[in-house]
C-alpha cells in the first residue's frame, strides 16, 4: 500500500508529499444467504495492514478459537486494540439469522491508516465454523462495493458434529444421540470449512446436525460497503 | 423493435463490406451512435444438472428478478420449480425499467452454453439479469441479478462465476416425482409453498441417496457445487 503510493508519488513529481491518511467514511451490510446457519455477535473492523483477525494456514490464537467455538469476539477485540482500528462489534445485537441483513453505524476512518477491513462471527450450529473476510483494501473512491465471503474452519475442535460440542442459545433444529462425525481435525490451520455433513436421523447417526438444514455451500454471505 | 434491428444490421454489414470508402458514413446516425448490441453467454459448469432454457433481461435499475433473503415471486417460482421462463420474461417486459429480454433456445446440457444477442438504445443505467433452473432439482437456480453492465466498452466482456439459489418456493425434498428434469421427470411448477422457509437463499447442495438422503431419487451424479455457471456479457457494439 505505501510502496504504491509513494510509487504514484514519484510519478507526478509530487515526493514531497508523504502522508498516507485516507479520509474515509463507510457502513458495511452483511446477509445472512445461508438456508439455517446462524451468525454470531460480529467483530467488524478496519485496521492498518499489519493488524489481522485469522490469516488462513496459520493456527489460530486462543481469541481466534473463542469467538469460533463460543462466538465471543472480546480477546480478538482486545488483541487488535493497540492498533487502534476501527471497529462496530455486534451490529446485529445478537444471532443474525439466516436470510436476516445488519448494517453497521457509519464507520470513519478519517486521520488513520485503518485500510484493510475484516470481519468474523461463528456460525451455528458447527464446531468451530466462522464466516470470515480479512484484510480487504478499503477502496479510496466513493460507491457500493459488494462482495461474498465464505466459510472457514478454525482447526481448533474436532467437527464432530454433536449437540453437546455446540453452544444452543437458541433451539437449531439439531438432534441428539450421534455417535460423532470426526474425532479430530485433519487440518488443524485455518481453512475453508469443508461443510457439515448431518443426517436424516435426529435420534441417532453419525451427526446430530440435519442434513436438509444445516449443510451449506459457499459463499454463504454477502458484504455490500458503501463509501462515501 | 425489430425494424430497428434489421436496420442496424445491415448497416452494420454495409460498412464491413464497404471499408474504409464508406467508414465515414457509418454510425453516424442518431440510432446509430446510441444504439448497443450485447451478447449474453451461459456455459454449465455443472457435472449433471441440465440448466433450463435462459431467461436473460437489460432493464434499468429498479427492476429486479428476486431480492435475496425474500419471498420468491411466482415467476421466479415458475421458472425455478419447473424451469419455464415465459412468465418471469413478460413480467419483466412490463416493468417500466425494461430494455429488452430474450429467452435461450433450449435447455443447455453439462459442458455445453447458450447464447443470445439483445439490442438496446443506451440508458442512464443498464443491468443484466439472467435465470435458470438447475432442473435435476426440487427449486434451485443459477444466474445473475441486476449486474450493472453500463461501463462496458465495446469489444469487452465481463465474466460472472454464479452461484446456486435456493428459490425458497418448494421443499428440497428431493423425492421422486418432485424433480422435473431427467433424473426423475416429476412434477415442475406446484403453486403451493413447501419450503420451510419461504425466502429467496444460496442453495446448500442437493444430498443425494449417495450422501445421507436414502430416498431421495438423486444420486451422487446430482450434486454441485458454486459456481454452476459462467455468465460472460460481451459488449459488440
Amino acid at each position: 500500500m505505501k510502496l504504491k503510493k509513494t510509487a504514484i508519488v514519484s510519478l507526478l513529481g509530487l515526493a514531497a508529499i508523504t502522508t498516507n491518511v485516507q479520509a474515509e467514511q463507510f457502513t458495511v451490510k452483511i446477509e445472512n444467504l445461508t438456508n439455517g446457519i446462524y451468525f454470531t455477535p460480529f467483530l467488524v473492523a478496519a485496521h492498518d495492514s499489519n493488524t489481522a483477525l485469522f490469516t488462513s494456514g496459520t493456527s489460530a490464537n486462543t481469541s481466534l478459537e473463542a469467538m469460533a467455538e463460543g462466538g465471543d469476539i472480546s480477546g480478538l477485540v482486545a488483541d487488535i486494540a493497540a492498533a487502534v482500528p476501527t471497529t462496530s462489534e455486534n451490529p446485529a445485537g445478537g444471532l443474525l439469522a439466516p436470510g436476516a441483513s445488519t448494517t453497521t453505524e457509519n464507520l470513519n476512518t478519517d486521520n488513520t491508516d485503518n485500510n484493510y477491513l475484516s470481519l468474523v462471527a461463528m456460525m451455528l450450529p458447527t464446531n468451530d465454523g466462522f464466516v470470515g473476510l480479512n484484510s480487504w483494501e478499503i477502496p479510496t473512491e466513493a460507491g457500493t462495493y459488494t462482495f461474498t465471503v465464505n466459510a472457514y474452519d478454525a482447526g481448533t475442535e474436532a467437527n464432530d458434529e454433536l449437540s453437546a460440542s455446540i453452544p444452543a442459545p437458541i433451539d437449531f433444529g439439531t438432534g441428539t444421540g450421534g455417535t460423532g462425525v470426526a474425532t479430530s481435525d485433519s487440518n488443524t490451520m485455518i481453512h475453508i470449512h469443508r461443510g457439515s455433513l448431518g443426517d436424516s436421523d435426529s435420534v441417532g447417526g453419525e451427526s446430530d446436525l440435519d442434513n436438509r438444514i444445516h449443510r451449506w455451500l459457499n459463499p454463504i454471505a454477502r458484504v455490500t460497503v458503501v463509501i462515501q | 423493435m425489430s425494424f430497428n434491428h434489421s436496420i442496424a444490421k445491415s448497416t452494420a454489414i454495409a460498412c464491413a463490406i464497404g471499408g474504409s470508402l464508406l467508414l465515414s458514413g457509418c454510425g453516424s446516425s442518431d440510432h446509430e451512435s446510441s444504439a448497443r448490441t450485447y451478447e449474453i453467454s451461459v456455459s454449465n459448469r455443472t457435472a449433471n444438472q441440465p440448466l433450463s432454457p435462459i431467461a436473460v433481461v437489460l432493464h434499468q435499475t429498479g427492476y429486479a428478478a428476486w431480492t435475496d433473503g425474500e419471498a420468491a415471486s411466482t415467476p421466479l417460482e415458475v421458472l425455478a420449480e419447473g424451469g419455464d421462463n415465459a412468465s418471469l420474461l413478460s413480467t419483466a417486459s412490463a416493468s417500466e425499467f425494461y430494455l429488452a429480454s430474450d429467452s435461450g433456445s433450449g435447455p443447455i446440457g453439462p459442458g455445453n452454453y447458450d447464447s443470445v444477442q439483445l439490442e438496446i438504445d443506451t440508458a442512464d443505467t443498464i443491468n443484466v439479469s439472467v435465470v435458470s433452473m438447475l432442473v435435476n432439482t426440487n427449486d434451485a437456480y443459477t444466474g445473475v441479478n441486476a449486474a450493472s453492465i453500463a461501463a462496458l466498452a465495446t469489444g469487452k466482456s465481463m465474466r460472472f462465476s454464479t452461484p446456486v439459489w435456493d428459490a425458497g418456493t418448494e421443499d428440497d425434498s428431493e423425492a421422486a416425482g418432485t424433480i422435473p428434469g431427467p433424473a426423475d421427470g416429476g412434477e415442475g411448477y406446484n403453486a403451493a409453498r413447501s419450503d420451510t422457509n419461504n425466502r429467496v437463499r444460496f442453495h446448500s447442495g442437493v444430498i443425494s441417496n449417495q450422501d445421507g438422503l436414502s430416498n431421495s431419487i438423486l444420486n451422487g451424479s446430482h450434486r454441485f457445487d458454486n459456481p454452476a455457471a459462467t455468465i460472460t456479457v460481451t459488449r459488440i457494439n
